[in-house]
């Protein structure tokens, strides 16, 4: 079997007392989708930010692309080729990006920090990727502020696919848009993984858009691992005591909240 | 449904705000109505007005907002109270928001906060509104009351807090509670416990509630009616149990088949083109969903349609009674 993409074994963080990550082990084959499922305080978005070396894990390997990642890089170059290989959207569209930097601004200086472009190669690029990100040449041009959340989660896709990553984490990537919006930028990401070959993890509190998004689920609950499968088996049919409890809380078509007293009958 | 009176009736409301330095209007003429008792929900996406709703009906809309239309309460006239009547309406329509933390301050503790409309408008000793308090953190769940009273909000988690800003709203004994967006920002797990305490004692004191969300399901899960907004106008007004399968409006129809299911992966989601138009962007010579409705024809764009009654509910869509029952729900086919 191939070497997975993004493979993470026994890994742990503690912040002082707290162990917010602990013995956390997965893998990601080349291609592959996996989501990292949990709610706040499960050490989810923790993971991430050790994968894209924004903290340094206590203990536990990372390896991606078939390169150790597990300390932080001891070069300029090694830090800009980690970069190439793993990119991340974060979940709040307006935090995340420059306020002064256009999207084409943005993803211009992605293309000659990690590809040494000229501007006509780059130029050409920016072109490919809003069009593969449905924005057009007005909306990248301009800046954050006039753009809407969805047109600016685009920018921040177009940017992380702008270094030709070969793993995309998505850290809540569309929990802050609207539903109409939402499915526009689901349905990108689909789009995008079927013709890039890049491989999601799908970082995310949201069991629909796991549903929708990744072929593996991972479940933490309190810094641990609970429960691990396809992301059907998961879904359809919950071992865990808590991936059950997270299933059931999901307002669906019928559903009703817990201590909910059935009313009579409407007279 | 019984023929009571109303509780809250809302006519024509039209608000205008100064944006970018000129009068915008972010209302388009919202009617609503709330029976006393009943639960309503209203749904959109952003900039759909759903909050400016709330917020014109509590009158804690910006400064510089122009209104006009009716706003009754219980009979009276919201509008034209101040003072002393405006203070004990306010005790009578109490609202939460999304964000507890936005809405306490970070520097009182959990009891003087709780206790400080009872206290100040409505005279009632220090001792009195904090035995009060504890009875009703009780009531959300909150079995040690007396020490979270000498707690700051930093010490509660998001759960917990917002369980506090419910206790507090009641404390008026409202007859009305406007409750926007109160689950958004916490945990599912977290948002079940919180809509099941907020679910079951407005049935228990017989609470009139207007619930915002973005969430078609949260909404119909606890709300007997479910009014849906865009761009700044009432699109549909539905029973609760037969928006999703029977919706009337193309809106609540896209709105519906565009949200992944828990259940199955599809295909291909179907999503609404466009993005969602802020509420002083729309139109005032055609239907504003129509540039990104899939059923549109050249007689929604000839005119603003207006709100029809249709099959029990109210849609503001011309084609509506040719439309019901034949539109696409679901990306599963």
């Amino acid at each position: 079997m191939a070497e997975p993409i993004l493979e993470v074994k026994g890994l742990r963080k503690e912040f002082g007392p707290l162990v917010a990550v602990d013995d956390v082990s997965f893998s990601l084959p080349e291609g592959g989708s996996l989501a990292i499922v949990g709610e706040s305080g499960s050490g989810k978005t923790t993971v991430a930010k050790m994968i894209v070396g924004l903290e340094r894990p206590t203990a536990g390997v990372i390896r991606a692309c078939g390169a150790d990642r597990s300390l932080p890089p001891r070069s300029t170059r090694e830090r800009r080729r980690r970069g190439r290989e793993v990119q991340i959207v974060f979940q709040d569209p307006y935090t995340s990006l420059d306020p002064r930097q256009t999207g084409e601004a943005t993803i211009d200086e992605v293309l000659r920090l990690h590809r040494g472009w000229d501007r006509d190669r780059r130029r050409e690029r920016i072109k490919q990727l809003a069009d593969l990100v449905g924005l057009d040449d007005r909306q990248m041009r301009a800046l954050p502020r006039s753009l809407s959340g969805g047109q600016r989660q685009r920018v921040a896709i177009a940017r992380a696919l702008a270094a030709e990553p070969r793993v995309l984490i998505l850290d809540e990537s569309v929990a802050a848009l609207d539903v109409s919006i939402q499915a526009q930028v689901l349905n990108l990401l689909a789009d995008i993984h079927d013709e890039t070959q890049v491989s999601y993890l799908c970082i995310s509190h949201d069991l629909a858009v796991v549903r929708q998004l990744t072929q593996e689920t991972v479940v933490m609950w309190r810094g641990r691992v609970v429960e691990r499968g396809t992301t059907a088996q998961v879904l359809d049919d919950p071992q865990d005591d808590y991936t059950r409890r997270l299933r059931a809380s999901v307002p669906r078509p019928g559903w009703k909240p817990p201590g909910h007293t059935v009313a009579p009958a409407a007279v | 449904m019984s023929p009571s009176a109303s509780l809250l009736e809302v006519e024509s409301l039209t608000v205008r705000l100064p944006i970018e330095g000129g009068m915008r209007e972010v209302l388009h003429g919202v009617s609503l109505e709330i029976r006393p008792g009943e639960s309503v929900g209203l749904v959109g996406e952003s900039g759909s007005g759903k909050s400016m709703t709330a917020r014109a009906i509590d009158r804690i809309l910006p400064p510089g907002a122009a209104v006009s239309g009716q706003i009754r309460f219980g009979g009276r006239d919201v509008m034209s109270l101040g003072g002393a009547d405006l203070k004990k309406f306010r005790g009578e329509v109490a609202m939460i928001f999304q964000d507890p933390r936005a809405h306490t301050n970070p520097v009182r503790r959990i009891g003087d906060f709780m206790t400080e409309a009872l206290c100040t408008n409505q005279g009632v000793s220090k001792q009195d509104a904090s035995r009060r308090a504890v009875a009703l953190l009780k009531d959300v769940g909150i079995e040690d009351g007396e020490r979270r009273l000498h707690q700051y909000p930093h010490e509660l988690s998001g759960g917990l807090l917002q369980r506090v800003m419910i206790a507090t709203a009641l404390l008026t004994k409202p007859r009305l509670l406007l409750a926007d967006e109160p689950t958004t920002a916490l945990d599912v797990t977290t948002q079940a416990e919180v809509v099941g305490i907020l679910d079951t004692l407005r049935s228990d004191l017989g609470l009139a509630m207007l619930f915002i969300t973005h969430n078609l399901e949260l909404a119909a899960a606890i709300c007997d009616r479910t009014i849906v907004m865009y761009a700044g106008q009432v699109v549909e007004v539905r029973q609760s149990n037969r928006l999703h399968d029977e919706p009337l409006h193309p809106y609540t129809a896209a709105l519906t088949a565009a949200r992944p299911s828990i259940e199955r992966t599809a295909p291909r989601l179907l999503a609404i083109a466009g993005r969602p138009l802020s509420a002083f962007e729309a139109p005032e010579t055609e239907c504003a969903f129509a540039p990104r409705c899939p059923y549109a024809q050249d007689v929604c764009r000839r005119a603003r349609p207006s709100l029809v009654e249709l099959d029990g509910g109210m849609t503001r869509c011309v084609r509506a009674s040719d439309l019901v029952g034949h539109m696409e729900l679901s990306a599963h086919g």
